[in-house]
Parts: C-alpha cells; structure tokens; sequence
C-alpha cells in the first residue's frame, strides 16, 4: 500500500486542504507521498516535507506548471503515478479540476468527497446533496479519492521530516493557457478553513444592510458567509456562497443570521461544531439544526451581539 | 462547429429524497424526474452560441434508460437540434468514467468544436465526467465556468474557484463544465415542446460505440446521514452570549 497526495499550493506555501488529503491517505495504509508540482516551488516542497505523517516528497518544477492547470498538472500525475495504489487529493475547486482527468487515464473509477475511509478499498461519500450517505467499494487496482476537508482533521503542518526528491518535468500539453486571475481581497479568513463563520441570508433584505454583519464577524474574527438566496439577490459575492453548490464549511461556530434553511444550505454547513441561528420566523429549518436559536428581529439582534463581544 | 450537450435525467431537485429502509439506495419510485439543472445552463449555453452565429448546430447526449427520451425533448425544447439517446439497460448502474467514454466514442464520431456539460449531476455529486471526458479524448478542459466567449479557434472562459475567480485560453476542440452563474436558462415555451417533438432523436447501445458500461465502484449500502438534534431557544441576545461562552466554550 501506497498512496500518493497531490499538494494544492501557491508555490510558496501548502494550501490547508492537502492537511486534510494527507490524514485521509495515512488512513488508506501504507507510506504518504506528497506531490508538489509547480513553478519556482522549492518553499513549497519544503512545506510538503514538513507536514506530519509524510515520508517522500516529489518536487516537480517547470515553467508550465506555474499556474497548475488540469491538463499538465494530470501528466505529472500520471508521470509519477506508478507503484502507487492511492492517489489523493482535497475536494477543492483545484482537486476536483485534476483528479478526475488523472482517473479516467488510468482508467479507473473516482470515488469523490470522501468523508470515510472504511478500509483500503472501502469508502463514504455523500450524495443528494448530503441527504444519503454511500458506502462504495472500489474494484480498481488504484483507487483515486478527492477528499472532503472538513471531514478529517488536518495533519500537523510541521514535524515531519521527509525526503524531497526532483523528479523530471512531464511535457507540456499546450492546450491550455492561463490568463489572469481575480482573487477576493479579505482582511477576514478563508471561508472554508475559518474557525468561526458568520453567514447571512435573504433576511438581510439588501447588500447595504449585509453589511450590518461586518462588526459582528469582526468582533469573532470570523469569515463571512452566504446562503444561496442571499447570493442570488445580490447581497454578496459569489465565492461567500455556503452550501451544496458553494463552499462546504464546518467551523467551530456558525452563526446564520436571516438564513431560512433551506437543504442545500444545510448540506453546506451542518457539520458545524456549534450552530447559532437569528430569525424572525420561529418555524425556519434552521431552528431544526441550531444549537442555540434566537428568535426576533435580526436589526437589533445582531448589533446588540457585536456589542456584547 | 457543432456542439455536443450531454444532459442526465435526475431527481428534480425540489424533491427531498428518502433512503430505502434496507439501504440498498434512494426511493426513486414514483419522484419527479427532471434535467440535471448544471445541464440546463449547459443547454441554455449552447444555444445561446448558436444563436449568436458561433455554433451550427447543437446535440444533445443523454446516457441512460428509455426514459431519458423525455430530457432530450426537454433539451430540444430549449433548442438542441437533434439528439442522441445511449440505451443503456436499468439494470446497469451507470458511473462517471462509463459516461465518458460512452460521450468520447460520440465525440470521435460527431468531431464536435465543443462538449458543454453541467459540473455535477446533483444526484451522485461526483463531479467527473466532463474532466474524464477531456482526458480521454486529449481536449482541454475549463470546468466551473461562469462566461464562455469563443473566437479564433479558442475559447476564453472564466472559471469560479476557490476565493476568486480565474480566466483560461484553450485551444478548440475542448471541454467546458458550466457553474450556477454561467447563465440563466430560458423557460421552455408550448411551440417549442410542440416543435421539439418533431426534431431527430437517434437511439445506439453501448455496444455500438464499443464501449463496456460495467460499473467499477460497488455500493454496498446507503444510509440516512446523521441526524443533528435541534438544541435550545435563548430568551435574548445576554443569553445567547452567556451559552456560547460558559455552555459551548467557542467565544
């Protein structure tokens, strides 16, 4: 048994998913080798050999796997992949880009956002947007996981002392090329790793008035977060969004401010530690999965809270 | 260029499925069916291309029962030109990586600029089939898109990910997997079902793409997820402070 994670990084720094990849691939059995494929990405390497758990790293460095690109970083994956009887990685925007491509060329099967690793070969997922949990058994010789993050604990990001060894670039494919980016700029923490999220919904009643939740995740150092609704109406950006279709978010506490609860919402963030809850409507879903639930009117509630922090 | 729409027959999704009492799956009997919603923007995309003079002609894909018949129309109605059912037996559980290759046979014999799929099926969440796609047919790939612009033989497409959003070139022929906010897809109108109606829908097996639809991955069982109880209302906002800093001990 062997398995292989596939490090999401910057170059510099190892991004906290591949924490999580890696917890999920010591409970496949077998040795961890992390992956780090990219452009000017020693520091990354380093950071890869220091986490927890991790006993080889392979760095591979060319100038066309800077940005990280489904098609290349997949060669590199195939390039390396023999001998290994697990590849991972996180269930991010990134892991689930590549890791399919690298699937179907080994043709074999994919079994995504893994929440359980039963055994070597044995795994839950969800489905239905989280309503059913499946248990599913690969029949394959290599067994390719995307690994939910919130679903296991995050391996130490330091400790570990593993080799680094170069390994030769794959060529490039060419198809594809990167043009640009546009990052949300944040004082506040990702939404998807924060410790505590505070997230509003339709009840808001406009992007002026969502901001009135700005001092309160300020006061908790809190990520913020979005309900689809809210979304939708254009009360906040996209990438806030916090449910089945966005970002899966289990944080210490959660705070769901004018959130109705609608199912694919819950799917995003009912694995919370703590839930609190702020409606007006006594009877909203939300209640149902709250572990301290306020009802009254969310204009003098949430203030009153900051102010209370 | 053609473009190639494969579209999966689900769940609707405003129906809260139920997990069979002996966990063999989801009840399924008797529930609305309805096309895979990332596959309508899918469709709404294609035809908005071939509206706009970038396309010539769209084809809709659906993989599966008899029934899929009716997620063609549906596709039509919208305005696919033609359509292709694969028949594949209900006792054949259909998985991502038979998919794609059942698409990629029909992408080497329909030789389509452009293969638009919705990013998951929001029955099986997986998520793969437009990335196993790509590989298998050695395309490149933009998944997650929210704004595709075709021009001189590329396709410029922004795509949602985490924290941002990132902007791609690739080369045609490629692959494209639509996110939510990609477009908003049209309601279909009576003339249009009525004239879908009458529009090609072709049906091949399996076999005759050469291609084996076994599934890899065994289900063993599906269960209820669990439960979260609901905790406790607090009279006001002290209270509420109080708990979270003596009771639960996360402020």
């Amino acid at each position: 048994m062997a398995a292989l994670v596939i490090a999401e990084h910057d170059n510099h720094a190892i991004r906290g998913g591949t924490l999580n990849a890696v917890t999920a691939a010591l409970k496949c059995g077998g040795d961890v080798t992390v992956l780090v494929a990219g452009s000017g990405c020693a520091d990354a390497g380093k950071a890869a050999a220091a986490i927890a758990g991790v006993a080889k790293v392979l760095v591979a460095d060319a100038p066309h796997l800077a940005e990280q690109l489904a098609e290349a970083v997949a060669e590199q994956v195939i390039a390396v992949a023999a001998g290994y009887t697990h590849v991972l990685a996180p269930a991010t925007a990134f892991g689930k880009n590549v890791l399919p491509r690298v699937a179907a060329r080994l043709d074999v099967a994919q079994v995504s956002d893994i929440t359980s690793v039963e055994s070597p070969d044995t795994f839950q997922r969800p489905i239905y947007a989280g309503n059913a949990i499946a248990t599913v058994q690969s029949t394959d010789a290599v067994k390719v996981l995307t690994v939910r993050t919130t679903a296991f604990d995050p391996a130490a990001a330091s400790g570990g002392s593993a080799a680094i060894e170069s390994v030769a670039a794959a060529a490039d494919p060419g198809t594809a090329s990167f043009v640009g980016r546009e990052v949300a700029k944040s004082e506040r923490p990702e939404l998807a790793g924060a410790k505590i999220v505070v997230s509003g919904g339709r009840g808001m009643g406009s992007a002026e008035n969502f901001k009135l939740l700005e001092p309160l995740a300020d006061k908790l150092g809190a990520a913020m977060g979005a309900s689809r609704a809210a979304v939708d109406a254009g009360y906040a950006p996209n990438d806030w969004q916090v449910g089945q279709t966005g970002k899966i978010v289990a944080p210490q506490l959660y705070v769901a401010i004018g959130i109705s609860g609608a199912i694919q919402h819950l799917a995003g963030m009912k694995d919370s530690k703590v839930i609190v809850a702020i409606n007006k409507d006594a009877e909203a879903p939300i209640f149902g999965v709250a572990d301290y639930g306020l009802v009254g009117d969310l204009f003098q509630a949430v203030p009153e809270l900051a102010g209370k922090l | 260029m053609k473009i190639l729409v494969p579209v999966k027959r689900v769940v609707d999704y405003n129906v809260k499925v139920r997990v069979k009492s002996d966990g063999t799956g989801v009840d399924i009997a008797n529930v609305k069916m309805s096309m895979n919603p990332f596959d309508e923007i899918a469709v709404e995309e294609a035809v908005r291309l071939k509206e706009k003079g970038v396309a010539t002609e769209v084809i809709a894909v659906s993989c599966g029962i008899t029934a899929c018949q009716e997620t063609l129309r549906t596709a039509m109605a919208i305005g696919a030109d033609r359509a292709i059912l694969v028949e594949v037996d209900a006792s054949v559980e259909l998985q991502p990586l038979a998919v794609a290759k059942l698409l990629a046979a029909l992408v080497a014999k329909e030789q389509p600029g452009l293969v638009i799929l919705g990013k998951q099926a929001i029955d099986d969440d997986a998520n793969q089939t437009g990335q196993m796609l790509a590989a298998l047919t050695g395309r490149p790939q933009a998944t997650f898109a929210s704004k595709v612009e075709v021009a001189d033989g590329r396709a410029r497409v922004t795509r949602e990910v985490d924290g941002g959003l990132e902007t791609l070139s690739i080369a045609l022929p490629a692959i494209v997997t639509t996110d939510l906010r990609l477009n908003e897809p049209r309601y279909v109108t009576l003339p249009n079902i009525m004239k879908a109606k009458k529009k090609t829908l072709e049906t091949v097996k399996p076999a005759d793409l050469g291609v084996d639809p076994a599934p890899r991955l065994k289900t063993l069982k599906v269960q209820e997820p669990a439960s979260r109880k609901a905790g406790i209302k607090v009279p006001d906002v002290a209270a509420l402070v109080d708990k979270l800093k003596n009771e639960a001990k996360v402020i």
